[in-house]
């Protein structure tokens, strides 16, 4: 990640949060606090969804106040342990001490008063430059140029509809990178299908639940393209671990190319009519949507372009054929617990049904 | 206590004389309405179910020690967290704290049994049922046709994964009624609990001048009528959608997912008030006697208690800052859990003034006190950054969140228990415990605690979600989860040390006498351990600390007071 | 150190504590009311929110015979309790069954109307989310009565056998807090529910 402007940006940030009177404590803090930042940034450089690498407006503003908290934690967790075990030292009692019981102090309004008060006015900070980041993402203004999205959950899968765009695809959620000089963010509307699940792609934003009968929004604006990835934060069921997200932020001419490709429909390729015919025959229909295709089933991912995707089985498998195959001959050989049954297909039907997945690109 | 039992009769055969002995003790168990013995099997069965639970989390860190592991199926992974969790709040957290402040509450303000006896005893055996109705599900979970398997909806069970759709069989049935069970236990309890208090004082121990022990327990079990009534409701509720076909958190139907995020943690937050609360209680007691000072600023700790009390009832939504509750409300919840922070700063602060200017002793109870002090503050200020709601949308439900609860729950809670254990098992048993082998306990708790909950902190940050079965290894946490599962390797170690020594003193601990610690409440002022009347003549007191008074009349506490 | 103490003065001042009774009975009414209001709240939260019909407006009807009849059943038990404690068994008594009388019409003005409401205009605890939030808070409040009406019944019973005497006026106090309790419970239920929710 890159230190100097997260620094740059965060100290901004920082000192418009807690307003002028408190801005020199704030620069004293953030350089001590940021070193140890960076060298911690340094350990998790490798972790792709690490909260603490901010690609997008939502997740710098959270880490800006994640900064702040974290160094007035810091400094009243050093004043309370320092006194607590210098008392510890200080007083604890020597084998040459004599028995008779110290002097008995029963309390002081004076001292009771300070330490309400000074904690009081430490919440008081806090929670004005908490109040301000949650303003300023929860109420964004959604500029024109924003695309829409709307996110639903699954058991264990994500589908993403672009209703401007006509669009529906399944697991990559393909977004324009941001330009701040441009803005381009993408609204996500999300609700749940089923049980409650978290939006969360950590680089890019906070998360936010994905609930039936409720609708939530959120925002997110990538700043390089790039894949950014995440998962389902709240327990939907027994393969909640496998819910993956992964959030491709494409330049502008990249996301453009992948629209239309999306928009074609499904092609039919007469070297893959076989397999087309075993799709078609099976229950696969019922569940999966093919566009152009008598395949109209919503309970799973649309499969118009499903061979244009990097993987299957909502991120975690690489959609190789060889994968494919064995995700059709039993999904539960990696996500024991989906939804998808077992389909039973001859070895035949397999390779075909395989062969056809992989043309539709 | 009535001994006359038809095992007399048994006994009068030779042959079952042994028998007949056994089945006389256990009868006297079962049908005993005495708070010490109630008590003392809230305890023990506390520390049962503390095992099997502790059993369950090392299987899930044996599973999550490395990436993409096939220790555990993701359905009984599942199981574990639901079971782990429910166990540790329900059937180890509250019986255990229940347990001593039973034991200890009648004998610190000189009454010789609980308000209502009896129901004490229902109280006791209707959650010990409950505690075995939910592990009964292993058996029976998926009715009597398949095999039998726990509930896997989590501890809080959001809807609508309860609903019948997304969780057949019974094993959400199981979940639900025992919960419900413990819960009345529970009220039953609380009740008994303040009908004591109020009532059952002796004479001169005016509300003002009873241990803080017995305040803190006071205060707990009025947080209880409030907060566990709510969970009863809401699953008789999750009851009728079950069993009735009603609606209440059917999606389907209209019914919302988010009112029993609601009614959960309108529960669930007080409910961590209510075990952290006698954890403080233990600490108000002990801290004072092993620094050899009053409690400093005794009615300021009981203001800051009952203030936490209130402001507990108005925090709940902080577990929910990401389900969209809007701007507004989710500045609200950050303030009111903000300020929180202050109650519980002063009780800090206080009995840092209490150490100040002692003579600590640094006895095995002392060092567990201690211990909980450090880990309280740490895990205060971790709470302090998830209260911060957008630092929260990053970090809930994520291995940060987990790694602050248990902090509060092992740091805080499990630790002051361990001490509580070391400072009262002498009045318990008559015996000492071990200090050696207290001692060991200790430092190899600590060394376990840190590398398992200190480490936890950090897969949260790089985006590991809670309650996922395994994880990727390209994601940069494995490392850490390594660390986190070998931490649990010493505390399980420290653990057995302790049982060990709970066994051992019992039978060859020196003699402990009725006042070993040369303390001032006066449970002390009893034998050890207590006969079943508790106090021969009923006791006067004239100020907070009777012992004081008695061992210096030169100086008592009452030119004070 | 090891020696026990006894600690024994005689009371300086008179020695004056609550009664357990009233005291567990407050916390027992604390516990329950909090049960009524998250009834209470899921009951308000979905009104209108039910995907069909029918609506309460449609099958709902003021039920002010069981209105008075148990509020006025707090006026009776309360001159038992004081009738007993003044030693008049037979009118203690008296009041009792009284009370008894006036809580079984309600109990059976709750029964009529759920009768109706099932078997004339179809409504079930299934139907939707008004018959699932309706029958679940006046079902938990009739519960109530019925729990109070057995517990008078059976101090009825011990009343007429002669059982009873004016050392037990603490008691049946207690029994009577509880069902001022369920009255006032009604009171709620009623605003709620017949007036506000229709």
């Amino acid at each position: 990640m890159s230190l100097c402007m997260n620094q740059a940006t965060a100290e901004k940030l920082m000192s418009g949060a807690i307003g002028a009177p408190a801005r020199e404590l704030a620069q004293w803090t953030h350089r001590s606090v940021y070193r140890a930042a960076g060298l911690l940034a340094f350990q998790f450089d490798h972790s792709s969804t690490n909260i603490f690498a901010p690609q997008g407006t939502p997740a710098r503003s959270i880490f800006g106040l994640s900064m702040l908290v974290l160094a007035i934690c810091a400094a009243i967790f050093l004043v309370v342990s320092g006194l607590l075990l210098y008392t510890l030292i200080r007083y604890r009692h020597r084998n040459g001490d004599s028995n008779r019981e110290p002097a008995q102090i029963y309390g002081s309004n004076q001292v009771e008063l300070s330490w309400t008060v000074i904690p009081v006015l430490i919440i008081v900070v806090l929670f004005l430059a908490t109040a301000r980041v949650i303003f300023i993402t929860e109420q964004a203004r959604k500029p024109a140029s924003a695309v829409d999205v709307v996110v639903i959950g699954h058991q264990y899968w994500w589908e993403y509809r672009y209703p401007k765009l006509g669009i529906v695809t399944a697991n990559e959620l393909h977004v324009p990178v941001s330009d701040p000089g441009h803005p381009t963010p993408t609204y996500l509307t999300m609700s749940s299908a089923d049980t409650d699940h978290s939006f969360w792609v950590p680089e890019l934003a906070g998360k936010m639940d994905v609930i039936p009968n409720k609708v939530n929004t959120m925002w997110i604006d990538p700043e390089k393209p790039g894949l950014y990835l995440g998962q389902c934060a709240q327990y939907c069921g027994t393969q909640h671990a496998k819910m993956l997200i992964r959030v491709y932020a494409d330049s502008p001419a990249d996301f453009a190319a992948w629209v239309a490709a999306q928009q074609h429909p499904a092609l039919q390729n007469a070297s893959a009519s076989e397999g087309s015919a075993v799709f078609q025959r099976n229950a696969c229909i019922s569940c999966h949507a093919i566009s152009g295709t008598a395949a109209k089933g919503t309970f799973g991912p649309d499969l118009s372009h499903v061979a244009s995707r990097a993987t299957i089985a909502s991120g975690s498998v690489p959609n190789t054929p060889e994968n494919l195959r064995a995700f059709v001959d039993d999904p539960a050989h990696f996500k024991p617990g989906a939804l998808m049954p077992a389909m039973h297909l001859s070895d035949h039907d397999l390779d075909a049904v395989t062969q056809y997945l992989m043309t539709l690109r | 206590m009535a001994t006359h039992t038809p095992a007399t009769s048994i006994a009068a055969h030779p042959a079952l004389r042994q028998r007949g002995r056994a089945l006389d003790v256990l009868y006297d168990w079962i049908t005993t309405v005495d708070h010490k013995k109630i008590g003392l099997m809230y305890i023990g069965y506390a520390l049962i179910f503390l095992v099997i639970a502790g059993i369950e989390a090392l299987l899930m860190r044996v599973q999550l020690a490395v990436p993409n592991n096939t220790f555990v199926s993701p359905q009984t992974f599942n199981r574990l967290f639901t079971m782990h969790g429910t166990t540790m709040v329900f059937f180890v957290g509250m019986p255990i704290l229940f347990g001593f402040g039973n034991y200890l509450i009648p004998l610190m303000i000189g009454a010789r049994d609980m308000a209502f006896p009896r129901l004490n005893a229902f109280s006791f055996w209707i959650s010990a049922f409950g505690g075995v109705l939910l592990y009964f599900s292993y058996f029976a979970g998926s009715g009597l046709y398949g095999a039998g398997t726990a509930p896997d909806v989590g501890w809080f069970a959001y809807a609508p994964l309860t609903a019948r759709v997304f969780s057949p069989g019974h094993s959400t049935d199981y979940w639900t009624l025992s919960v419900l069970l413990s819960g009345v236990g529970s009220i039953g309890t609380a009740l008994n609990i303040v009908a004591t208090t109020l009532s059952m004082r002796c004479p001169g121990m005016k509300l003002s001048r009873m241990p803080l022990l017995v305040w803190l327990y006071f205060v707990t079990s009025c947080i209880a009528f409030i907060a566990i009534s709510p969970l009863t409701a809401a699953q008789i509720m999750l009851m009728i959608d079950r069993y009735l076909g009603g609606h209440f958190f059917d999606t389907q139907a209209g019914g919302s997912a988010v009112l029993w995020m609601h009614f959960f943690w309108i529960f669930g937050h007080p409910e961590v008030y209510i075990l952290v609360l006698p954890a403080f209680a233990f600490a108000n007691e002990i801290i004072p006697v092993f620094s050899r000072k009053a409690i400093f600023g005794y009615p300021a700790m009981v203001a800051a208690t009952v203030a936490i009390g209130f402001i507990s009832m108005g925090v709940w939504a902080h577990h929910m800052f990401t389900v969209g509750l809007g701007p507004g409300a989710n500045a609200f919840f950050t303030l009111a859990t903000m300020v929180i922070a202050v109650p519980t700063g002063i009780k800090i602060f206080n009995w840092l003034a209490t150490l100040w200017g002692g003579s600590i002793h640094f006895t095995t109870p002392m060092i567990f006190a201690i211990g909980f002090l450090f880990q309280f503050l740490i895990a205060g200020l971790t709470g302090v950054m998830l209260a911060a709601s957008p630092f929260d949308w990053q970090l809930g439900n994520s291995y940060f969140v987990v790694a602050h609860f248990h902090y509060v729950l092992v740091g805080a809670i499990l630790f002051m228990i361990f001490s509580a254990f070391y400072y009262w098992y002498p009045k318990m048993t008559g015996r000492m415990m071990s200090e050696k082998l207290g001692k060991w306990h200790f430092w190899l708790l600590v060394i376990g605690f840190h590398l398992t909950f200190d480490f936890m902190h950090i897969p949260g940050i790089l985006g590991m979600p809670r309650r996922i079965y395994t994880y990727e290894a390209d994601r940069g946490w494995a490392i850490w989860n390594m660390i986190v599962s070998s931490g649990a390797i010493f505390q399980t170690i420290a653990t057995l040390i302790f049982v060990y020594n709970l066994v051992w003193s019992f039978f060859k601990g020196p003699k402990a006498g009725a006042d070993p610690w040369d303390a001032w409440t006066l449970e002390w002022s009893t034998t050890s351990p207590p006969p079943s009347y508790n106090f021969a003549r009923t006791p006067t007191v004239e100020s907070r600390r009777p012992l004081w008074d008695l061992k210096h009349p030169e100086d008592p506490d009452t030119n004070y007071e | 150190m090891s020696t026990a103490v006894a600690i024994s003065h005689p009371a300086s001042e008179e020695w004056r504590q609550p009664s357990r009774g009233i005291v567990g009975m407050a916390c027992l009414i604390a516990a329950e009311s909090a049960i009524f209001i998250i009834f209470v709240v899921a009951y308000i939260f979905y009104l209108g929110k039910s995907l069909s019909g029918p609506t309460p407006r449609e099958v709902l009807d003021l039920p002010i015979l069981s209105t008075i009849c148990l509020l006025s059943s707090s006026i009776t038990v309360h001159f038992a309790v004081h009738e007993l404690r003044a030693g008049r068994i037979g009118r203690s008594s008296s009041w009792l069954a009284a009370t008894v009388l006036l809580g079984s019409i309600f109990i059976a003005g709750t029964a009529r109307e759920w009768h109706e409401l099932i078997y004339r205009h179809g409504l079930t605890i299934r139907t939707n989310l008004f018959g699932t939030t309706f029958y679940s808070l006046v079902g938990l409040h009739a519960s109530h009565v019925i729990a109070g009406l057995i517990m008078l019944s059976i101090a009825l019973i011990f009343s007429l056998m002669g059982k009873v005497n004016s050392s037990h006026a603490g008691r049946l106090e207690v029994l009577s807090i509880y069902w001022h309790f369920v009255d006032a419970v009604w009171v709620v239920v009623f605003t709620v529910v017949y007036v506000l929710g229709r």
